[in-house]
């Protein structure tokens, strides 16, 4: 597998850009590069098969199965890649003068619209840019809610033990202290343990819904109302929004801030790990708060409003992910209610259907009904088989593996989503394939524990890269030319 | 497939959500429509949109760059644009590829000694750079040079009020140069960027030295790399920058690409995730995520940062740009940036009543005190198709009656001269 560097140099006569059409100007000497730049000049033809063959050796979602739990790696509609590739949404300066960006101004307000009737809360801001930033900014405004009432001493986030891997960092990154919260044997919150938990110290509650096992919070009311008597918040992590779209809002559920995951529920693409959005939506006492720019309407046009003197200020350059959002808003627009009640109908269907045809092959700790996904348990496999190999086995097979070792409260977890756009051939074939590296494992280990075997690579050692990383290419002493 | 899992109704499904939350459900109220209707409607917004038809002087962060044709074509690839994050290398090593080739790439236009593979922009890059060094020194005190983008400066307040660091304000001299006579005692970190928000090139040579154990963090313009020194040879402890100019849309402000460099060091303390060269099971070389032990899935409240999806697809065009660009291209388009601008700013400063408000070098922007109102100015510039701005921003660094000028490659000679003969005629 070579890199870039080892091509060889041969960019031909003429290139990307034009000759110059003005004067050349001296630059100031002592401010000239004098490092090196060992960047190679290669035709194009070079660079086009270097990053056509790079992309063969990755698997994405139009590949194939990606069944990865709480990614949500369902398949978006192309309209939505051309929408905004469309110069007059890629072609704009975020300071351009507002009269010269309606449009653009337009997507944001009717999506911030959209999002806040689908969360059923107050408001809306699209400025966090993935669900660990919309995570982040969260805990910013309730920082700034207990500062502005006086309850400094409120510093710390309660976290069910089945919450979303990036919880914790968001609320220490904002300066909170995490304190665990157990869940009991059916996988909901502990409600004995909640109450011993609370107390003045408490700013809040970071919840996943449905949780990271894929169970949805039963008394989710309860909770909600037992973290607001005691004076704390909820927020909810929306990245398992996918189960109850069009069914079910967490501003009904006693959420006080929720965040989307545009790239997971809402149509774009995860691009090999982003760029996504997190948007966040809020209830009344938080709405002050907001990032600022707020975009705002003015009878038929659109501004932007900086004048929010209790705002947290800023989390990003400007507005968020703009070509995100556009996705987002053109994936809502086509789909209307209907469809998006369809997607939380059939992920929650597909979902229980595979979970009810893979709990005799393989353990589910959780046997009850899920809602987008399920976790099996690869803690009882013979002959010293893993839920490593399974998952590598699977790549022998075509299909991603799931998210594996996640959540921590299984054991040797395997976190299956398979999403609403999966039909019953994946699904039954992905049964098929589950329930042969079951028998696999019985039969002849050697096949998972040396798995893959039909992959680019054969297994990578993960160890060397974690305690000697080499993180950058050897250049060559001298540049290239 | 109801029958299957033992239900009678689809509703059955949600029948674990309590029915007081189902029953305050209001629909959004609205109808669904075809492709055809959607791609409609979003044709008439982006014709909405008179920006895109006009010939942008823009600048602060993001800057109107040609992006090769090449670009489009490896980022409409599906298999890297609907993969995610290479959780499983052995079928993800495109993915694990790019970000190795982009870490080299960034560390090397640097000059530092390692890179991330992406953060979200150029203004969150450096507020985590900024609590980095806050960590490293253990020390909560930063000083920040006044010159910074307002943009990022937003940022960082607003990260280091939550993070309970104080922010010491460094001003800047006649020149619009940072003024180290300015430096508050003893701080963590001075973070600069360079060029700066009057697009001055700071003169860093030195400054490292004058600054004992407190860290020296740049937040840099990548393209301006291929002309000037990069931060990394001239002692920068972190190097941060925003890397829209490497090939990506101005796509009103999102999604960007925050670069991270720092050196190895501090590689402990770096956030983010890395790619790392390793070896398979039979000693063939693969990618693979490094250094995992940093991020918030392992290490959880002690994570370096909670950053998890960040900019992959804006790294590989940043990749695909600088591997057709080359190091003889990345020198052309820097020189163009550069000597487009200095044309530009000569012929206005030849107006009567215009100058440069500060003599120093730059690289492809610059602020021109202007006689009259700035808005008025820049409406009559708007009307008749080009669109300039950073009045504001400089009002409020104290630079009053100023526009700010970005001139890319993307400007021509006949469109520079058409500029100034508009200013001129006006007075």
């Amino acid at each position: 597998m070579k890199t870039i560097f080892e091509r060889v140099c041969s960019q031909p006569a003429g290139g990307v850009f034009p000759v110059s059409d003005v004067p050349t100007y001296e630059t100031e000497v002592s401010l000239a590069r004098t490092a090196s730049l060992r960047i190679p000049n290669l035709s194009e033809p070079t660079v086009a098969r270097h990053y056509t063959y790079l992309s063969k050796l990755n698997h994405g979602v139009d590949d194939g199965f990606y069944p990865l739990g709480s990614c949500t790696m369902k398949y978006n509609p192309k309209l939505n890649e051309d929408v905004v590739r469309l110069p007059g949404l890629t072609a704009i300066h975020p300071e351009t003068p507002r009269e010269d960006a309606q449009g653009a101004l337009e997507i944001l307000y009717e999506l911030s619209g959209l999002l806040k009737g689908i969360a059923g809360m107050e408001a809306v801001s699209l400025q966090p840019v993935a669900g660990a930033h919309g995570e982040l900014t969260g805990m910013f405004l309730l920082k700034r809610y207990f500062e502005l009432r006086g309850e400094t001493s409120r510093r710390r986030i309660l976290l069910p033990d089945s919450a979303h891997g990036t919880n914790p960092a968001s609320a220490a990154v904002a300066g909170f202290s995490v304190t665990e919260v157990a869940s009991d044997e059916t996988g909901m919150v502990d409600l004995d343990a909640l109450d011993a938990a609370l107390d003045d110290t408490v700013a809040g509650i970071m919840l996943t819904v449905p949780n990271t096992l894929g169970i949805f919070e039963e008394r989710i009311l309860e909770v909600t109302e037992k973290v607001h008597a005691a004076g704390g918040l909820c927020y909810f992590d929306g990245a398992n929004l996918n189960s109850f779209l069009g069914r079910a809002r967490p501003g009904d559920m006693g959420a006080d801030i929720f965040h989307f995951n545009l790239h997971k529920t809402l149509s774009t693409p995860h691009g090999g790990g982003g760029p996504g959005a997190g948007p966040i939506a809020v209830s009344a006492p938080l709405v002050d708060y907001l990032p600022v720019p707020w975009i705002v309407r003015d009878g038929k046009s659109f501004r932007l409003d900086w004048d929010r003197p209790e705002s947290i200020g800023s989390v990003h350059s400007f507005y968020g992910n703009f070509l995100v959002a556009a996705r987002a808003y053109a994936y809502i627009l086509q789909l209307g209610d209907e469809g998006l009640r369809a997607v939380s109908e059939n992920a929650v269907l597909n979902a229980n259907y595979l979970q009810e045809h893979l709990k005799t092959a393989f353990e589910l700790p959780y046997d009850r009904l899920c809602k987008h996904e399920f976790v099996l348990s690869g803690a009882k496999l013979p002959n010293g088989v893993t839920t490593l190999d399974v998952a590598k086995r699977l790549i022998d097979y075509g299909v991603h593996p799931p998210t594996i070792y996640f959540p921590l409260i299984v054991k040797d977890a395997l976190m299956i989503e398979p999403t609403e756009t999966e039909g019953l051939e994946t699904l039954d074939r992905f049964v098929d394939v589950m329930r042969t590296i079951a028998e696999e494992a019985a039969s002849d280990p050697s096949l998972l524990l040396e798995a893959p075997h039909n992959a680019p690579v054969r297994r990578l050692d993960q160890t060397r890269a974690a305690r000697q990383p080499e993180l950058t290419y050897p250049l060559d002493a001298e540049d290239c030319s | 497939m109801l029958e299957a899992i033992g239900l009678s109704s689809l509703d059955d499904l949600f029948r674990d959500i309590p029915e007081a939350v189902r029953s305050r459900f209001e629909p959004l109220g609205i109808p669904g429509r075809s492709e055809q209707e959607v791609a409609g409607e979003f044709a008439a917004l982006a014709s909405a949109n008179a920006a895109s038809t006009k010939a942008s002087l823009l600048g602060g962060g993001v800057y109107d760059h040609y992006s090769p044709s090449i670009i489009g074509h490896m980022l409409s690839r599906t298999e890297f644009y609907t993969a995610y994050t290479p959780y499983q290398p052995e079928i993800s090593q495109g993915t694990l590829s790019v970000m190795f080739e982009f870490q080299t790439l960034i560390a090397e236009l640097t000059g530092m000694e390692i890179a991330n593979a992406s953060m979200y922009d150029g203004a969150t890059s450096l507020a985590e750079a900024m609590l980095m060094a806050s960590r490293i020194r253990r020390n909560t005190k930063i000083a920040v040079s006044k010159s910074l983008l307002p943009a990022y400066r937003r940022v960082l307040d607003t990260y280091a009020w939550a993070a309970d660091l104080e922010l010491c304000e460094v001003p800047f001299d006649t020149a619009g140069r940072l003024d180290l006579s300015g430096m508050p005692e003893d701080p963590a970190v001075l973070i600069v960027q360079s060029p700066n928000a009057f697009g001055v090139i700071e003169s860093l040579a030195g400054v490292k030295d004058q600054l004992g154990d407190t860290l020296l963090i740049v937040s840099t313009y990548p393209m301006s790399l291929g002309l000037i020194e990069p931060p990394g040879a001239l002692g920068a402890d972190i190097v941060t920058g925003e890397g829209q100019s490497l090939g990506l849309p101005m796509g009103f402000g999102g999604p960007l690409l925050g670069l991270f460099a720092t050196k190895k060091a501090y590689l402990r303390q770096m956030p983010g995730r890395v790619a790392g060269r390793t070896v398979d099971s039979e000693g063939a070389t693969g990618y693979a995520m490094a250094a995992q032990t940093r991020e918030q899935h392992i290490r959880r409240e002690r994570a370096t940062s909670n950053i998890c999806t960040n900019s992959a697809l804006c790294a590989l065009a940043a990749t695909v740009y600088l591997a057709t660009v080359g190091a003889d291209g990345l020198r052309h388009v820097a020189r163009l940036n550069h000597d487009k601008a200095h044309y530009l700013a000569e012929k206005l400063c030849e107006l009567d009543g215009y100058d440069l408000a500060f003599d120093a070098p730059f690289f492809n922007e610059f602020v021109v005190r202007v006689p009259g109102d700035p808005e008025g100015l820049r409406q009559m510039l708007d009307q008749a198709g080009f669109l300039v701005g950073g009045s504001e921003d400089l009002a409020s660094l104290g630079v009053p009656n100023a526009l700010r000028f970005a001139v890319t490659e993307s400007r021509t000679r006949e469109e520079l001269d058409r500029v100034v003969r508009l200013l001129g005629g006006v007075r």
